[in-house]
């Protein structure tokens, strides 16, 4: 297997959020900042890494017509873990996801890897997977927060970059702006992804 | 791969769902017992850094000697004296209101011996960021340092009252005033001791 191209198609080919469009409930509602991006992504990269082994490491004990039930409690349980140990050591980033951490257990990405590919694959494949889809979903995730951040704070990483009383587009840290900012990168995104081709 | 996975007969499926779920829930018995006391601890922190910034300087543990107040509307408030070499210096309330424009809004509001506001500090909201967030800022909550509520009208001045509410954000403002005023009020329903 080949290390760089699994990553190029994790990042660009097959990139969950800007090309699958998985796991969109997360992406609009949390990339209102930079910081948000990543925490969530590594977040749902943890749980996406753990639950793709695991389900690698179990699919042939798996009966065929639970195996759904089954995938779900093992995110489940890998989620929850996550939650707890971000409310114990990144407090302040645990206050601003909020929410949206247990409902990484219904995010679309973890369950449909586990179903298209860890289900199917063996372990090793499945770590990888984990990891590129992971690094794929995080930088998606961080950039668009980015963008919004930028246009509608003024700042990136909390650091402003504009003066404290300057007139920003505020409608990109609001729900809209997420749908706006996100069209336009995905339009970008397919747009070099067929020049390639 | 079909033919080494295991057949879906029901006596398969009960085992493996039941197997999987006994371990997972032994994986999460360990992690919380690992984080029960960061979190609690984290939880408490918090607490005392509020206390701080909303209290003038005081030598006991407030968060010992909490207390709370009969009355359903004041059930979900916590009251934390103040004191300093046993001298009683001020109380600050733990507060809430329902109304933010995002849901809960959750504030530690420091009262002097004399029910007057000393500091107010914002615990937890879920407010529009760049709109609503700046109730945290002290532009706007730091008008109600040093006012009395028995004189200063806590609403904000569109519904009559003393308090100027954030530009475009008159909700959250609303809410932070609704906040203030439940604290004032539980606190002269006899949460001063």
């Amino acid at each position: 297997m080949n290390l760089a191209k699994e990553l190029f198609r994790g990042l660009i080919k097959e990139n969950p959020t800007l090309v699958l469009l998985l796991g969109m409930c997360p992406t609009l509602a949390v990339s209102n900042q930079a910081i948000n991006g990543i925490g969530m992504g590594l977040a749902a990269t943890f749980v996406l890494v753990g639950s793709n082994v695991v389900i690698a490491m179990i699919k042939n004990v798996t009966p065929d017509k639970v195996r759904i039930p089954i995938f779900v409690v093992v995110i489940a349980c890998f989620v929850t873990i996550v939650d707890l140990c971000m409310n114990a050591f990144t407090p302040d980033l645990h206050a601003t996801l909020g929410i949206f951490i247990p409902l990484i257990v219904v995010n679309c990405i973890i369950l449909g890897r586990a179903e298209a590919f860890a289900s199917k694959n063996t372990v090793l494949p499945s770590l990888v997977d984990g990891i590129v889809m992971g690094i794929g979903f995080t930088c998606g995730l961080t950039v668009l927060g980015s963008i919004r951040e930028i246009l509608g704070n003024g700042s990136i990483f909390g650091y402003k970059l504009v003066a404290e009383n300057a007139s920003t587009i505020l409608v990109f840290i609001l729900p809209p702006g997420a749908f706006i900012a996100l069209g336009f990168l995905i339009a970008t995104v397919n747009r070099l992804l067929k020049k390639k081709a | 791969m079909a033919d080494k996975k295991l057949p879906s007969t029901f006596f398969n499926m009960v085992f493996v769902l039941t197997l999987v779920s006994v371990i997972s829930a032994l994986a999460l018995a360990f992690t919380y017992s690992k984080t029960k006391d960061p979190i609690a601890q984290v939880a408490l922190k918090r607490t005392q850094k509020a206390l701080q910034q909303v209290l003038p300087a005081f030598n006991n543990d407030p968060t010992v000697e909490k207390y709370t107040v009969e009355g359903t509307e004041y059930k979900d408030m916590e009251f934390f004296p103040a004191k300093m070499d046993g001298k009683f210096v001020g109380t600050a309330v733990q507060t809430y209101s329902d109304n933010g424009f995002g849901g809960k809004v959750l504030l530690m509001v420091g009262f002097g011996p004399d029910n007057k506001i000393i500091n107010i500090t914002v615990l937890k909201h879920n407010e529009t960021p760049g709109l609503g967030t700046k109730m945290a800022d002290a532009k706007f909550k730091d008008q109600f340092n040093g006012k009395d509520p028995g004189v200063f009208k806590l609403k904000v001045k569109k519904d009559g009252g003393d308090v100027d509410a954030i530009t475009a954000a008159t909700i959250s403002s609303r809410a932070f005033c609704d906040a203030t005023d439940r604290a004032y009020q539980g606190l002269l329903k006899g949460g001063k001791k």
